[in-house]
C-alpha cells in the first residue's frame, strides 16, 4: 500500500521539498543570479545567515545553496546562485513565476546575534560573498541603534571587476558605515582599486585583531590562507569562523556525502570555528 | 546519544525467565507463530550460491546442511548431509537491505503542479528477522544511531525498525574472515534481541537453547512446546561459544584505533593498499553499517518528476564531488576515507565504531584486501610517512 | 617640511626598526617625491634606477601585449615598496608602473644604495632580509592567483 502524503500534511520525508515561487530575479554577473522566493504552500522555518537550503530544480536535481539575505529582517527568501553545473544552471534559468523546491534550513550559522558589540571583519572571495551578505546586512542593522563604535570591515576578493557581486549594495554598506576593501586578481586600466589577493588587504583593516571576530567564506584555499594571515595579524584562532563546502545530498546527516574527518559538514557546519583541529583537517589533502 | 529504538535486551529483567530448549519442530513453530502474529518472516536461505536473507515460512526454508568457507576474496558454499541449520557465517546480504532498501522512490511530482507526493514504504507489514547473527544485531544498533539517533531521523528506517522482531542465532561457525570478538559484537548475543537461539549439535538431531529478550519474545516462545534448559544445556551453549571464539580469524586490535588512524593519514600503507584496491565499492555494499545514499531526480517522458534514494559508496569518484572536482580523486584517498571513517571518525560522529567485525568486506573484496591486515600494518609502522611523489633530483 | 627624509624612512613599515646609522645611510641615497594619478612612474624596458617606498597612494603594475588591452597584474599601496629591477643586472624595468592614487613616496637611488650595501655588508644583509620578506609575500600572493580560485573550476 503506497501512502500518499501531500505537501502540507503532517509527516514529511526529510527529502521532500516545499514549493517556492520565483517572485524576483536579478542578474548579478554573467553567470550569477539572485532569486527571490516566496512559498506556494507553506514556508520553511526561519533561515539564519550562514545556513543553507537544498534547492530543487524539478526533474534536474537538488543542490545546497546558502541563504544570501537575512530572512529574519526581510520577507522573500534570497538565494544567489552561480551557474556552474546542471542543477545550478537550471535554477538560474528558472523564469519569474517559475516554481522550484526548497528544503531547509540546515547547518550552523554565522552567529551574528552575538557580534553586535564586537569588531567584525568579513572576508569574502568570489561567490563566497553571497553567504555573507545576510550577515553583513544583519550586522549593519543591529549596529544602528547603538550607533557607531564597533567596526564592520568587509574585505572582498574577485577574479576581475566584472565578477564582483552586489556592487551597488557594497557602496550602500560603505555609506552605512562599513569599512570596505575590494581587490581583484586582474584588471584593465581604469580599475582604481587594488589588484592582488585578499590576504594582502587584511593588514590595512583598521581593527584590533586580538579582539575582533572574522567571518570568512570563499574557495577553501582562500579560506586557509586568509585564516593563517589573520592569525599572523594577532587574531585568536577561535575568533575566526569559516564556511566550508562539501557534497551534500540530504542536509540532515543521513546521506554521508559531506564527510570531512570527524565532521558531517551539513550537521556540524557549514560554519566552523578555525581552531587547531580545523586547521589540521584543512591542511590535510583529500579529506 | 540516546537510542531511540526499543532495545529489547535492555528489559530482560521483566521478560526473561530461564532459558528453554526446543527441537527443530519447536523452531518451526516459532517461525509459524510469528507469521500468525502478522509478521513477515525473513531469514537465511540459499540464494545465488550464497546465504542471503529471504522470506521464509518455516524451518524447511532454512539452509540445513549448508556450510561456507570464506577467506580474503573468496566465499564458497557446500552442502553436507548433516542436520545443522546454522552451520555458516554471514553471507554478502545483511540486515541493512531489509531496513534501508538499495533503491527507494521518495516522491513523485506532476508535470504541471510540481507538487511532491510522497511514495510511502510499500510494506506496512511488520518484519521479523529470524536467524540473524549477533554481529547483525550490533549493526542494527549502529544504524539506529546513524539513521535514528540524530536531530532528523530517516522516517522509513524508523518505521521499519519500530516494529522489528529480532530472533538472533548465536554463532557456532565463524569464518576465517570473522573478527566479531575484536569488535565486541559476538559470537554470543547479549542484548538487542527478542529471542536468542543457540544451536547445539551434540546429538544427531540438533536442539535449540532459546533465551528471551523481551515480553513479545516471551509470548511467542510460550506458545511453543519446550522444556527448561538444564545446566548441561547451558554448558553445551557455552561450549558452542568457546569453540567459536577459538575458531575466530585474525584479530583487529582496537586499542586507541581512532587516534592511531588520525595520526597516520600519510602512512605509506595507504599507497600500498591503493595499488591493489579497485575502488569497486563491494566492501561498502556488503557492509551492514555503510549507510551512504545518493539522491537522484529524474523526469519521465510525460514530465512526471521522481526523486529516488539509492545506496551510494564513498568509493565512487563522484561521491565527494564539489564544484571544481571530487575532494577525494584518488583510490588512496577513498580507501583511506572508508577505513578511517569506519574505524575512527565514526566514533566522533556517532559515538561508536562503524565496524561490527562481520568480515564481509574481506571475503567480498575481489582482490582480497583484509582490513585487519591493513590496520595492523599501520599499527606496526605507526608514524611512518610516505615519501611522497618522486622528486626529479635535487 | 616637518619631517626629514631620515624620519620618513625610519617610520616606513618596510624599514622600520633599522638602526639610526643604517637609516642615515639609506637617507643619503633618497629624496621625497609626489606623483599625480595617471602619471607613469616607470616604463617596461627603461633603465631601472629607483626603489620606491610608498608612504601613501597606489601604483599599478601593468603588462602590455600587442593587440590586447594592458593588464593590471598587481597594485602596490601604502606602506609597501615597488621596484626590484635596480637590484640586479641588466637594471631595466620589467613592468610599467602607473600611479592610480596620488602618490607620496621616498625614492631611493638604486646604484647609490647598491654601492653602500657593497661597501657595508652588514647594511646590505639587513636590507636584503627586509626586501626578501616582501618578495616572498608577493611570490605567495602570485601563486595563489595562479590557482584562479574564483574561476570556473579549480585550475581547469
Amino acid at each position: 500500500m503506497a501512502l500518499a502524503a501531500e505537501a502540507g500534511s503532517e509527516v514529511r520525508h526529510p527529502l521532500t521539498p516545499l514549493r517556492y515561487r520565483v517572485v524576483g530575479k536579478r542578474r548579478e554577473t554573467e553567470d550569477t543570479v539572485t532569486l527571490s522566493l516566496l512559498p506556494v504552500d507553506r514556508p520553511i522555518a526561519l533561515t539564519r545567515p550562514g545556513q543553507f537550503n537544498m534547492l530543487t530544480g524539478f526533474g534536474v536535481g537538488e543542490i545546497a545553496i546558502s541563504i544570501s539575505n537575512d530572512p529574519a529582517a526581510e520577507e522573500p527568501l534570497e538565494h544567489t546562485i552561480r551557474a556552474v553545473g546542471a542543477v545550478s544552471s537550471a535554477l538560474c534559468q528558472t523564469p519569474p513565476e517559475g516554481v522550484i523546491g526548497v528544503r531547509g534550513p540546515f547547518g550552523t550559522d554565522w552567529g551574528v546575534a552575538e557580534l553586535s558589540q564586537t569588531d567584525t571583519i568579513v572576508v569574502a572571495g568570489g561567490i563566497g560573498l553571497a553567504p555573507l551578505r545576510g550577515a553583513i546586512r544583519a550586522l549593519l542593522e543591529r549596529r544602528r541603534p547603538s550607533g557607531k563604535g564597533h567596526l564592520l570591515s568587509v574585505v572582498v576578493g574577485a577574479r576581475n571587476p566584472s565578477q564582483l557581486l552586489f556592487e551597488e549594495e557594497m557602496l550602500a554598506w560603505q555609506r552605512a558605515g562599513a569599512h570596505l576593501q575590494v581587490t581583484v586578481d586582474t584588471a584593465r586600466p581604469g580599475w582604481s582599486g587594488p589588484v592582488g589577493v585578499v590576504t594582502d588587504q587584511l593588514a590595512r583593516v583598521p581593527a584590533d585583531f586580538s579582539n575582533a571576530v572574522a567571518l570568512v567564506c570563499g574557495p577553501e584555499v582562500m579560506i586557509r590562507y586568509t585564516a593563517r594571515a589573520l592569525v599572523d595579524l594577532g587574531m585568536p584562532r577561535d575568533h575566526i569562523r569559516i564556511s566550508l563546502e562539501r557534497n551534500m545530498q540530504c542536509g540532515v546527516g543521513l546521506c554521508g556525502h559531506c564527510q570531512l574527518g570527524p565532521w558531517l559538514t551539513c550537521r556540524d557546519g557549514p560554519v566552523f570555528t578555525y581552531d587547531l583541529r580545523a586547521e589540521g583537517i584543512l591542511a590535510s589533502p583529500h579529506r | 546519544m540516546a537510542d531511540q529504538f526499543p532495545q529489547p535486551g535492555d528489559d530482560r529483567g521483566a521478560a526473561a525467565g530461564a532459558a528453554r530448549i526446543v527441537d527443530g519442530a519447536g523452531l518451526d513453530a516459532v517461525i509459524r507463530g510469528l507469521r500468525g502474529r502478522g509478521y513477515r518472516t525473513v531469514g537465511p536461505a540459499v540464494r545465488d550460491r550464497a546465504i542471503s536473507l529471504a522470506e521464509i515460512s518455516g524451518v524447511a526454508d532454512l539452509p540445513r546442511g549448508w556450510h561456507d568457507s570464506q577467506s580474503p576474496g573468496s566465499y564458497r558454499l557446500t552442502r553436507g548431509t548433516d542436520r545443522e541449520i546454522f552451520g555458516w557465517a554471514v553471507g554478502a546480504d545483511s540486515v541493512k537491505r531489509q531496513l534501508l532498501p538499495p533503491r527507494e522512490v521518495v516522491w513523485r511530482a506532476g508535470a504541471s503542479d510540481r507538487l511532491p507526493r510522497e511514495e510511502g514504504p510499500a510494506e506496512s507489514v511488520p518484519l521479523a528477522l529470524v536467524g540473524v547473527r549477533p554481529c547483525e544485531v550490533a549493526a542494527l544498533r549502529i544504524l539506529d544511531r546513524v539513521l535514528g539517533g540524530g536531530q532528523v531521523a530517516d522516517p522509513r528506517y524508523a518505521a521499519r525498525r519500530q516494529d522489528l522482531f529480532v530472533c538472533t542465532v548465536e554463532c557456532g561457525s565463524p569464518a576465517s574472515t570473522c573478527f566479531c570478538t575484536s569488535m565486541g559484537t559476538g559470537p554470543g548475543a547479549e542484548s538487542g534481541f527478542d529471542l536468542a537461539i543457540t544451536e547445539i549439535l551434540e546429538d544427531e538431531e540438533p536442539r535449540y537453547l532459546v533465551r528471551v529478550g523481551s515480553d513479545r519474545g516471551a509470548m511467542v516462545l510460550n506458545e511453543v512446546e519446550s522444556r527448561p534448559a538444564t545446566p548441561q544445556d547451558e554448558a553445551a551453549r557455552q561450549e558452542v561459544l568457546d569453540r567459536a571464539e577459538s575458531q575466530m580469524g585474525l584479530r583487529l586490535v582496537t586499542d586507541g584505533l581512532p587516534e592511531l588512524l588520525e595520526r597516520n593519514l600519510e602512512h605509506p600503507r595507504w599507497d600500498q593498499v591503493a595499488s591493489r584496491c579497485l575502488s569497486c565499492g563491494n566492501c561498502t555494499q556488503v557492509c551492514p553499517t555503510c549507510f551512504c545514499v545518493s539522491v537522484e531526480d529524474t523526469t519521465d517522458l510525460g514530465g512526471t518528476v521522481e526523486r529516488r534514494r539509492r545506496w551510494a559508496s564513498c568509493f565512487e569518484v563522484g561521491h565527494s564531488y564539489i564544484h571544481g572536482g571530487p575532494v577525494r580523486p584518488t583510490t588512496r584517498s577513498r580507501y583511506r576515507q572508508w577505513a578511517t571513517h569506519k574505524l575512527g571518525t565514526w566514533h566522533a560522529q556517532f559515538g561508536t565504531s562503524g565496524c561490527v567485525g562481520c568480515g564481509r568486506c574481506i571475503a567480498w573484496c575481489p582482490v582480497g584486501i583484509d582490513l585487519r591486515e591493513e590496520v595492523s600494518a599501520i599499527r606496526a609502522g605507526d608514524g611512518l610517512r610516505a615519501a611522497g611523489p618522486r622528486s626529479g633530483g635535487g | 617640511m616637518a619631517e626629514s627624509i631620515a624620519e620618513l624612512i625610519g617610520r616606513h613599515p618596510v624599514l622600520e626598526g633599522l638602526s639610526p646609522e643604517d637609516v642615515e645611510q639609506v637617507a643619503g641615497c633618497s629624496h621625497n617625491i609626489v606623483a599625480e594619478m595617471g602619471e607613469i612612474l616607470f616604463r617596461e624596458g627603461d633603465p631601472a634606477t629607483t626603489l620606491y617606498l610608498i608612504r601613501r597612494g597606489q601604483v599599478s603594475l601593468e603588462i602590455h601585449a600587442p593587440g590586447r588591452e594592458p593588464l593590471v597584474i598587481e597594485t602596490v599601496g601604502d606602506g609597501s615598496v615597488v621596484g626590484w629591477s635596480w637590484l640586479f643586472p641588466p637594471y631595466r624595468w620589467t613592468l610599467t608602473g602607473r600611479v592610480t592614487a596620488t602618490l607620496g613616496a621616498v625614492a631611493i637611488d638604486g646604484s647609490c644604495l647598491r654601492g653602500k650595501a657593497d661597501a657595508d655588508r652588514a647594511l646590505g644583509y639587513v636590507l636584503m632580509r627586509r626586501f626578501a620578506a616582501i618578495m616572498l609575500q608577493r611570490l605567495l600572493a602570485t601563486r595563489l592567483r595562479l590557482l584562479d580560485l574564483y574561476g570556473d573550476g579549480a585550475g581547469s
